[in-house]
């Protein structure tokens, strides 16, 4: 069997963003090091995203909401007065949870372009009810003038460190997905995106395994959704449109679906190539796109693919 | 003690009564054959009793418990194993993993997030020990989209005994195979068959008459005639329904054989 390679390449791109801050320190830090945490923002929602897409088959097209809820969670705890980062968490942790519970046992009846239409559904029912939400600045959004504190310190502020606890809690969300996929858990979710039929002659309700991995998925991008708020200071529905929820998904596709890398590296490339070309030529999305159909054209298998050996893909 | 029986089971799609009234029961280590022309109602049947239709009306018992309104993966977990007649297996999966993932669903819960199920020993040997078997564990590794036909076949049964089923349905489990793949499936059925009950569909009537104890003729819907494969075999009602008029009168012996 191929040794995997996933963990030796996951270990270079953490320490090389480990000390990236400390490199960058010369050559405009802020402006590079903003880029890597909106990368790693977006490759935490990704790689949650990756356990509906690339393990269980089921294609969302509404993820952004979760992060929509997180940070609105966040920007609403603050204006009641609660400063704890953690509790924080925990508030959006349930509320993202809450609704995937709700809109799953929903959503999940069905699959395929289905699927993916309801979940586009319940992500612009999700947008609209943010921009609508006039006490916390409806359509234009809300700007944070307090942060939360992490355990009574600015650790996770942009006055502190966030650039490491972005990258920490991105380095456990990879942990995590490297081992659901592994788990029992994982296989009967790989199994089930093969042949549901199968499965559920197995003696496996495919349903509650669905449901549960939207839940964790919907749970993580609440968390990609707090994070994103502490970090840009301020919250706005724009965070839940689905075109964001079509940039995770263009992330993955990139990447290479089925693969915890795959979803960094996805999310390195869009924001790193976005901006390049932002920044030399107005007209950017004329390469752009181009660009995107002939990765998924001749790159089979994403960026993940080019830096490792092919997988089996009951590894993935 | 039957292990599995059917009372009264109709079922109907419009105007078309695809099961009429079908009453059937296997006991232990007993292998029952139902034949009949296509379009008889075969499949229908199978998939009332696995769950996949729900009749009705009538009754699906298995060891004593009424399964009748329960869905496919209870009633797998309580003991239900199938095959299909167009082959389902998990064409990413390797050959041992299609097994393993079956064993899983028997031992305790899947609903596990941490440590590698790939390295769960006692899995792994269940596996290993299925695949001894169904004499497939040489491919242990090919992925499952990779094996031919007939031994996807195999696997299909594979997955079906690591669930440790305590009753089989195989849907036609011969269906496209060669002479000599048919030949081989038939030995393993042939032991199987005292371990653990099984209904088997099938056309081919050389595996009828080697593993079938006793047998039900389907036509339209309705059970026409029933009793031991010979029995059967010389029973005008059934021969007349299954071959179709003019070979009535015919010698009992090789015709019946012949068809398929």
């Amino acid at each position: 069997m191929v040794r995997d390679r996933a963990p030796i390449v996951a270990g270079t791109i953490f320490a090389l963003l480990m000390v990236a801050p400390f490199g960058l320190g010369l050559i405009g830090q802020g402006y590079l090091t903003g880029l890597l945490m909106r990368a790693m923002l977006l490759a935490i929602a990704a790689l949650a995203l990756d356990l509906l897409v690339g393990q269980g088959g089921m294609v969302s097209f509404g993820h952004s909401a979760f992060v929509g809820l997180g940070a609105y969670a966040l920007a609403i705890g603050l204006q009641a007065g609660i400063e704890s980062l953690l509790l924080l968490t925990l508030i959006a942790l349930a509320v993202s949870g809450l609704f995937a519970l709700i809109t799953g046992v929903l959503a999940l009846r069905t699959s395929g372009v289905y699927f993916l239409m309801i979940t586009l559904a319940f992500g612009q029912m999700t947008y609209f009810t943010l921009t609508s939400l006039a006490a916390y600045g409806g359509d234009d959004g809300l700007t944070l003038w307090s942060m939360a504190t992490l355990l009574g310190t600015d650790v996770a502020q942009n006055a502190g460190q966030i650039y490491f606890v972005i990258l920490v809690v991105m380095v456990a969300v990879w942990w995590l997905m490297h081992c659901i996929s592994q788990s029992r858990f994982g296989r009967v979710l790989r199994g089930a995106r093969d042949n549901p039929e199968r499965a559920e002659v197995m003696g496996f309700s495919v349903f509650r395994y669905r449901l549960t991995a939207y839940v964790i998925a919907g749970m993580i991008a609440g968390l990609a959704g707090v994070l994103t708020a502490q970090q840009n200071e301020f919250v706005s529905p724009a965070l839940a449109t689905w075109q964001h929820s079509g940039d995770l998904l263009v992330i993955l596709v990139i990447g290479g679906l089925g693969s915890r890398n795959g979803a960094i590296l996805g999310a390195f490339f869009v924001v790193i190539v976005q901006d390049l070309l932002g920044a030399v030529m107005p007209e950017w999305r004329l390469i752009y796109g181009p660009l995107l159909v002939l990765v998924v054209l001749f790159a089979k298998g994403g960026l993940n693919r080019l830096l490792g050996p092919a997988q089996t893909g009951s590894v993935a | 003690m039957n292990v599995l029986e059917i009372h009264n089971l109709c079922k109907s799609f419009g105007a078309v009564r695809v099961s009429r009234d079908i009453c059937l029961s296997v006991a232990a280590h007993q292998c029952h054959a139902l034949i009949g022309p296509n379009g008889a109602g075969k499949t229908t049947l199978i998939h009332q009793i696995s769950g996949v239709l729900r009749p009705d009306a009538g009754q699906v018992l298995l060891d004593g418990h009424d399964i009748t309104a329960q869905p496919i993966w209870r009633r797998a977990q309580a003991g239900l194993g199938r095959t299909f007649q167009i082959t389902s297996v998990l064409p990413s999966f390797s050959v041992r993993e299609n097994v393993a993932l079956a064993a899983q669903a028997k031992a305790g819960s899947s609903m596990r997030f941490f440590a590698a199920a790939s390295d769960e020993a006692a899995l792994n040997r269940r596996a290993e020990a299925i695949l001894a078997r169904i004499c497939l564990e040489d491919r242990a590794d090919v992925l499952a989209a990779d094996l031919s036909h007939g031994e996807r076949r195999l696997l299909e049964l594979g997955i079906a005994l690591a669930g440790a089923p305590k009753f089989l349905l195989l849907d036609e489990p011969m269906a496209g195979l060669g002479r000599v793949e048919s030949a081989m499936l038939i030995e393993i059925l042939a032991v199987l068959r005292r371990e653990i009950p099984m209904l088997l569909v099938e056309h081919d009537m050389d595996a009828i008459f080697r593993l079938a104890d006793t047998v039900s003729v389907l036509v339209e819907g309705a059970v026409v005639a029933r009793g031991t494969p010979d029995q059967v075999r010389a029973d005008p009602a059934a021969r007349a329904a299954y071959l179709g008029e003019g070979t009535v009168g015919d010698p009992v012996g090789g015709t019946l054989g012949g068809t398929a």
